[in-house]
């Protein structure tokens, strides 16, 4: 079986901070956070255990299983 | 009310305009927060990082930002170094700037710091570039090496986190202080006004406190009655408090009294 003969996958699964959630393959971080976050002011990403820096948002694409932390600032003493 | 302008509050080279760090933990909402940080007229004040949740009560950032008060992310909630570097690096990045507030606590019951892995922190946080300010113990020793390691501060506490305690070791904060050449703030245990102005009495550079004025019936009273406190303990350190007497000294003149 070819690759082209292959059902072509709807997209990838990721664990967003610790949940299931489906991405359309070729999701990149930078899509994923306008698409989840009002504002991506005062927020990190972590994709598994690696902080990924603001700039590097649109060139990274996220694959499947990968482990996907959005972490931003709360209330705290 | 304003510290004398020769009395400079400067961490890591940047002067603060007031004494007094807030922490934002505790509030019910962000409204009273943002009362809470305009009483207090703070500079600067303490988050914490944690997943983003959907339908949260606004960003705490914008609140922040539009007191003018810079932030100061914590480690709260870190058992190790490594969590806690970790935490500090995703803070960075979040909210560009390096200053932590490092916090490694050794179990929840006392939130007390665990020695060993915050110095370990504190070497590796200062090692790469981080103004490190680390929830201590109040041990004079630890003080010691973590300012060999690189801190901007130290921040010992009074009474372990939400307790309201007051200063439970004074002799302590007093000897941390004496030593220091960072700024010492006192941190954790403060229950009202007068514990803040005696850790400035004390000589503490600064006080952070959080439950003190955010589970206070009125956080915005609190926080204004903890502004003038620090401010006025401030006052009573530099002015120079008389000496404790065990005997009475007349205030009125001895002489000339007359004969009646």
């Amino acid at each position: 079986m070819t690759h082209d003969e292959r059902t072509p996958a709807p997209g990838c699964t990721v664990r967003l901070n610790g949940e299931p959630h489906e991405l359309p393959d070729g999701t990149t971080v930078a899509v994923l956070v306008a698409t989840t976050l009002a504002s991506p002011r005062g927020t990190a990403v972590v994709v598994d255990d690696e902080v990924v820096p603001r700039s590097r948002w649109s060139q990274v694409t996220l694959r499947d299983g990968q482990r996907v932390e959005l972490i931003t600032a709360v209330q705290g003493g | 009310m304003s510290v004398p302008d020769d009395d400079p509050f400067v961490i890591a080279g940047t002067k603060l305009s007031s004494r007094l760090i807030l922490g934002t933990g505790g509030t019910p909402s962000m409204a009273v927060l943002d009362e809470a940080l305009r009483a207090s007229g703070t500079a600067l004040c303490t988050v914490a990082m944690r997943r983003v949740s959907p339908g949260t009560d606004g960003s705490i950032i914008d609140v922040i930002d539009r007191r003018g008060v810079r932030v100061l992310p914590n480690t709260a909630g870190c058992r190790t170094a490594r969590e806690a570097v970790r935490t500090a690096e995703v803070a960075r990045e979040a909210l560009e700037t390096d200053w932590v507030k490092l916090e490694v606590i050794a179990d929840e019951r006392t939130l007390l710091p665990d020695p060993i892995e915050l110095l370990d922190a504190a070497q590796t946080l200062a090692g790469r570039g981080f103004t490190v300010l680390p929830y201590t113990n109040d041990d004079p020793v630890l003080a010691r090496r973590l300012q060999q390691a690189g801190c901007a501060a130290v921040m010992p506490l009074g009474a372990p986190i939400g307790t309201g305690l007051g200063i439970g070791n004074p002799h302590n904060i007093e000897l941390i202080v004496s030593e220091a050449h960072v700024p010492v703030i006192l941190d954790a245990g403060i229950g009202t006004a007068s514990d803040a102005a005696l850790a400035m009495e004390l000589g503490c550079d600064g006080v952070l406190l959080a439950s003190a004025v955010t589970r206070a019936q009125d956080p915005a009273r609190m926080a204004a009655a903890m502004a003038m406190a620090v401010t006025a303990g401030r006052l009573a350190r530099l002015a120079g408090r008389i000496p404790r007497r065990h005997h009475a000294r007349a205030s009125s003149p001895t002489e000339g009294m007359a004969v009646l």
